[in-house]
């Protein structure tokens, strides 16, 4: 199910400082064509249809149309993004529509606490550093053979 | 794989990249769930000792959780780590690491808990045995709170986890450091010491944006890419070659690359072909355990429960008697069926939610529609696809279930892997730990410094995300304390900067000496080009590596055959050419695919027996053999000299039944 950009909607992401699909596709599928300032996927047999480029798209210039040896044609599936949850509009072949919302993350962006500050202290214990800070006592089997 | 007749793509290779040279100590290969464990924790241990993280993607989308997940499969919760390892040793027919799986028990909580904290919504039961998803049950507190998750089976849970990757990821990159972090880079060959060879040195890749080798010096590094995929021709070979059960862009390289450095793998011969969705290979799990599915065959018969599946069980006691049957098992029976004529299995989708509906109010029954839906959207997308190009409503159409093709991995419920040395602890045996200098280091492999985790990990599955986000924080303490034991170690390289260069580079040289030959720059008889290479390497392996062509089985005359044809590929990669960076990329992991392909074949060559049926058979030796082979296998390679070396392993028990 390769992805595809939509000509009219790619502007070569030109307003920002990285091309988003070529940044994020884990395949190294997406590039971007200098001259047409316009992205595409360079290997639609190797893309794994994870929807990376689809969700980070700023235009929403991308979509996914399914593998042609074994999808049948007129059916999509397309996300909207928000901060706190993904909204699915699903297409059947057969005209029949479902919209699912689905919570993504219950956190703003970027506010993963690191711990930047915590040291752990016994480098030799098999603690880990939280564990360490909690007091957890290692667990040990409680019967061997 | 670039496109056709466009062999010089947007991102022009030159035969002189840059050579970048630099020196840590230590360096973390990988960016998936093991690697941002890794990253995650390290700075936590280290003071002065520095730090680089190498990822061939962008941490916030790579490794296997970057479509994300519906459920995390290990929370040990309420249970304990020794029925954590007693669920692991039936499930992997009997034969594993128990030290490694207990140690991993006792700390991947921790992990899930961080997750919960750092944003992952994480659905929760209710007083009133409701389940409620992730944003609405923050209302009944957290995981670590005591708040109850929502059980699929005893270890899983589930959760909405569409940005799982992105979570983890970002407390990855915010504890690493930004300025410690080189995306895009892909590491391709470990280097081990000039003095000493059983020492690791450094390793050497390239980038995949620009024209640039990076040459690594390291005291110490961890590799944790992942599995391998994409080694057995898959069931769709077009465009739907893509759609991997496993992340497609696993090409083996953590183990091609710790076998090359001299580390021993064990349990090669281990694999899984799991039972999926059939072609969207969509998971199965919440439909089995969530919504209580049941299979059947042609026939309309539940051929699970039937007499001779019961027989069939009861040949592989005590596993295939166990309260939870063995996934190779379940695959054997459904191979059983569809070999008698009784294909294709079915999933009855639409009796099972029918029966969950009946006692549901129409709301309920529409929420309940919503998380079949949503198990496919948070994981598979393309399934959720296939059902919509299908119209396949599953209260309405049932769905068509299949084996898939092999893959290799160390994390889900496979076990093949790197050979590593378990804690420091009374309680575990003396064989299956070792010391550099009178200190134990948990997860080292029989290489000096060189760690491993996730995947990599031999005899120790069942880990998956979270598992493999816990190993990879006990892998960075262990680390630390290499690096802080052996401060004064100069890691000295056998080769120059240049002389590494060009081997990186050597498909770049031979395709801009080779291509004006020809006028079309992919047919040339000077040189092969991955694509063709990977197809090639896919029809060995399926035709006689006991691939989907032959559901599933092979013999000794037939891996000769495979084996002789791998070597002849590994000499012929020699030819490969890249037009573009892209296309470097494919060469190299085209050959680390190669290379992991044969351990796993001279593996299941030496093991004389069928460990695991219904994931591979030796045709030639049907049956299981404890009297024989109840051990692990562990195998090394000599780049020097291109010999495999195979031998048996005791397996040591330690947790009672």
């Amino acid at each position: 199910m390769p992805s595809f950009v939509i000509t009219e909607k790619c502007d070569g992401c030109k307003g920002g400082d990285k091309t988003a699909c070529m940044y994020i596709c884990p395949n190294d599928l997406m590039v971007l064509d200098p001259n047409a300032m316009k992205a595409y996927n360079q290997e639609p047999d190797a893309c794994w249809e994870c929807f990376s480029c689809v969700k980070i798209c700023p235009t929403q210039a991308i979509e996914v149309r399914g593998y042609s040896d074994f999808v049948p044609m007129g059916s999509s599936i397309v996300p909207m993004m928000g901060t706190e949850d993904v909204m699915w509009t699903c297409k059947f072949r057969n005209g029949v529509v479902k919209r699912f919302k689905f919570p993504i993350r219950t956190t703003p962006e970027g506010s993963a606490n690191a711990y930047k500050d915590s040291k752990g202290n016994d480098l030799n214990s098999e603690l880990l550093f939280n564990e360490e800070a909690e007091g957890v006592e290692l667990k040990k089997p409680i019967a061997t053979v | 794989m670039a496109i056709p007749n466009k062999p010089s793509g947007e991102l022009k290779a030159v035969v002189d990249p840059e050579i970048v040279e630099k020196e840590v100590d230590i360096l973390i290969v990988g960016g998936g769930m093991a690697a941002c464990g890794t990253a995650f924790e390290i700075l936590k241990w280290a003071k002065d000792e520095t730090v680089l993280l190498c990822d061939k993607a962008a941490m916030e989308r790579s490794g296997a959780v970057a479509q994300g997940l519906s459920a995390i499969n290990t929370y040990v919760g309420d249970n304990t780590a020794d029925d954590y390892v007693r669920m692991v040793r039936n499930d992997l027919m009997g034969i594993v690491r128990e030290d490694l799986i207990f140690d991993l028990g006792r700390h991947v909580d921790d992990s899930v808990h961080l997750f919960e904290e750092w944003g992952l919504p994480v659905w929760k039961k209710t007083d009133d045995g409701k389940n409620v998803d992730g944003k609405k049950g923050l209302k009944l507190g957290t995981l670590k709170e005591g708040a109850k998750p929502v059980r699929t089976g005893k270890w899983q849970i589930m959760i909405n986890g569409e940005s799982y990757k992105r979570v983890v990821a970002e407390a990855a990159k915010l504890a690493l450091g930004e300025d410690n972090i080189l995306e895009r880079v892909f590491i391709v060959e470990i280097l081990n010491d000039k003095n000493d060879p059983s020492k690791i040195a450094g390793a050497v890749g390239f980038s995949t944006r620009e024209n640039k080798v990076y040459v690594i010096k390291c005291k110490t590094m961890m590799v944790a890419c992942g599995g391998a995929v994409n080694i057995y021709q898959p069931r769709s070979v077009g465009e739907g070659k893509g759609r991997a059960w496993y992340p497609v862009w696993n090409a083996g390289s953590t183990y091609t690359m710790a076998l090359r450095a001299g580390a021993e793998l064990s349990m090669m011969e281990n694999r899984f072909t799991p039972a999926r969705f059939k072609d969207g290979y969509g998971p199965v799990g919440a439909w089995f355990l969530l919504f209580k599915a049941k299979l059947q065959n042609a026939l309309g018969e539940n051929y699970v429960a039937s007499d001779s599946a019961k027989k069939q069980l009861e040949s592989y006691a005590p596993y295939g008697t166990a309260a939870i049957t063995p996934t190779c098992l379940r695959n054997h029976l459904m191979l059983f069926e569809m070999k008698e004529g009784r294909g294709p299995i079915i999933m009855d989708t639409v009796s099972a939610l029918a029966a969950l509906g009946s006692s549901m109010s129409p709301k309920e029954l529409k929420h309940l529609e919503s998380e079949a839906w949503e198990d496919f959207l948070d994981m598979t997308c393309g399934q959720a696809n296939l059902w919509c190009a299908t119209n396949t409503e599953p209260e309405k159409k049932n769905s068509e279930i299949m084996p898939t093709e092999p893959y290799l991995l160390g994390s889900h419920s496979g076990c093949c892997g790197i050979w590593c040395s378990g804690p420091d602890e009374s309680w575990v045996p003396a064989s299956y730990k070792w010391d550099v200098d009178g200190v134990v280091y948990n997860r080292m492999t029989t290489i000096k410094g060189l760690f491993t985790a996730g995947d990599g990990v031999g005899c120790s599955g069942h880990k998956f995300s979270s598992g493999s986000h816990a190993e990879g924080r006990i892998v960075a303490k262990q680390m630390v304390k290499y690096v802080r034991n052996h401060a004064g170690y100069k890691p000295e390289l056998a080769q120059t900067a240049q002389e590494l260069a060009d081997m990186v580079y050597k498909p770049v040289k031979t395709f801009i000496e080779n291509s004006g030959y020809t006028t079309a720059a992919d047919v040339n008889p000077n040189y092969c080009k991955p694509k063709g290479m990977t197809m090639r390497l896919m029809k060995a392996t399926h035709e006689y590596g006991a691939g989907t062509a032959t559901f599933y089985q092979t013999n000794g005359k037939s891996l000769e055959i495979v084996l002789d044809m791998l070597e002849t590929m590994r000499e012929d990669c020699e030819k490969l050419a890249a037009g573009d960076l892209h296309e470097l990329m494919r060469c190299w992991e085209i050959y680390h695919r190669i290379y992991t392909v044969e351990a796993h074949l001279r593996h299941i060559q030496f093991r004389k027996e069928t460990r695991y049926p219904g994931f591979y058979y030796r045709a030639d030796f049907p049956e299981q053999n404890d009297k024989e082979w109840f051990c692990f296998v562990n195998s090394t390679y000599d780049k020097k000299s291109n010999q495999w070396s195979l031998k048996k392993v005791d397996y040591v028990k330690i947790i009672p039944d």
